[in-house]
């Protein structure tokens, strides 16, 4: 290709490390969402894991809590271009969940309230990379960003981090989720540029 | 277009380009590689310095179709790195690599069998995906009956205006929230529930509805909707800008 834009100076500033390809800094925090905000009190809410056998484990919220919520510093990219880093979080670790659950599948689905929906790898979400988040920046997340409670995945694009979760079901292959089957890539990995298929 | 078209890497040339409103500039490019694009879907527009520093953001196509001329709206943003560079130095017969096209769900599709109204809801600059839409529809015969309901601060805000002027097969309906124009019966002033209600498709009509624009502006337009009983399963919305 090879386009130069000869009067295109840049904002060097934003050429920080942890900053991958094709990402520029923001002080907001943009919303992004496909439809409207769901409204979920903690009271309706539930978290279930289903897998092949019909097992369901089910954690409501005082049950999610009682699990054990970490502090979690970490970096966010959306496929939009926006990054932000050092975010403080707090949240369930996907590990804790995952203790007593008995599946031969290498693959969820990912379902949230209002019907969205996100695949992932049983890799990506294990081994201390994926919580359900209960809070952001100090406070309880608010319903524009998924509160009462999202899936917290930092290390893919951040459509991976489904809002208003409640559930996963494990399945046998990648199947695409909601943005996946409307062009977005099936893993997303922002230090690749996985954005699209 | 309504395969999906595999994203790539294209070069345009810029054969157009002017002043849309008080900090926006159209610009009209020509790709020859272009698959062409839905109504309402996006492309990532990226700029590379002479010494290889790349910056990348992403823009809502004005056209639609099977065109290789593909147009964008850039509003300034203060401050910003990248659309100060496209309104300002921009000019014509220089090239610019874009992505695209993006966004297979924002979108509408002429040969929708679905007939049901469709109802567009606009802030500020959240108009440009909206208007391909109905642009869209000027191009067929027989389709659904298409709204749109545009908000802007004032009449030099407006963007496309000649266009939506002309547009036959939608019912324009613009609502200025600072400054109206002169003669206008209708003061400034925002939107309201009853407006929304009194400018839009009833929910007993069952339209499909699609908001594009600041991120508070469609939570609060949403938030009426499902206020006035429409279904939110059709619902479609496009954010921007940020909340904490």
């Amino acid at each position: 290709m090879g386009v130069i834009n000869s009067g295109f100076g840049g904002r060097r500033g934003s050429s920080n490390p942890n900053l991958p390809p094709g990402q520029t800094l923001v002080d907001d925090w943009p919303v992004l969402t496909a439809g409207p905000t769901p409204a979920v009190e903690e009271n309706d809410w539930s978290f279930t894991i289903r897998t092949e056998d019909g097992t369901k484990h089910r954690w409501n919220w005082t049950e999610l809590l009682s699990v054990g919520v970490e502090d979690i510093v970490t970096d966010i990219h959306c496929v939009t271009h926006w990054s932000k880093l050092s975010m403080a979080w707090r949240g369930v670790s996907l590990d804790r969940l995952f203790e007593d659950v008995e599946t031969s599948h290498d693959y969820a689905m990912v379902r949230s309230f209002g019907g969205y929906t996100t695949n992932l790898p049983l890799e990506d979400l294990l081994d201390g990379q994926a919580w359900i988040a209960t809070e952001a920046q100090g406070s309880p997340l608010s319903a524009e960003h998924g509160g009462p409670a999202r899936l917290l995945v930092p290390h893919l694009y951040f459509w991976k981090s489904a809002k208003w979760v409640r559930g996963m079901d494990m399945m046998p292959s990648d199947d695409p989720g909601f943005w996946e089957q409307n062009g977005y890539h099936l893993r997303g990995d922002p230090w690749r540029e996985e954005r699209y298929q | 277009m309504t395969n999906p078209t595999l994203v790539r890497w294209h070069v345009g040339r810029v054969i157009g380009r002017r002043y849309e409103a008080d900090s926006a500039v159209r610009l009209e490019l020509d790709v020859p590689t272009w698959p062409g694009n839905d109504a309402g879907s996006h492309l990532d527009l990226r700029l590379t310095a002479p010494d290889g520093y790349q910056a990348s953001r992403s823009y809502s196509l004005a056209s639609s179709g099977e065109s290789t001329r593909v147009v964008l709206v850039v509003h300034e943003v203060p401050d910003g790195e990248v659309s100060p560079f496209l309104v300002h130095q921009l000019a014509e017969g220089d090239e610019v690599e874009i992505q695209g096209p993006l966004g297979r769900y924002f979108i509408w599709n002429p040969a929708d069998p679905d007939r049901s109204p469709v109802q567009l809801i606009a802030g500020g600059s959240g108009v440009v995906p909206l208007f391909s839409m109905a642009s869209a529809r000027e191009g067929v015969e027989e389709s659904a009956d298409f709204r749109l309901l545009y908000s802007v601060r004032t009449p030099r805000d407006v963007l496309f205006a000649d266009e939506l002027g002309a547009l036959s097969r939608t019912t324009v309906d613009i609502v200025h929230t600072r400054e109206s124009p002169p003669r206008s019966v209708r003061p400034p002033g925002r939107l309201t529930r009853d407006g929304v209600a009194a400018f839009s498709f009833s929910a007993s009509a069952s339209p499909r509805t699609y908001i594009c624009g600041p991120t508070a502006f469609v939570e609060t337009i949403v938030e009426w909707l499902l206020e006035l009983g429409h279904d939110p399963a059709r619902i479609r919305t496009e954010r921007f800008g940020g909340s904490n």
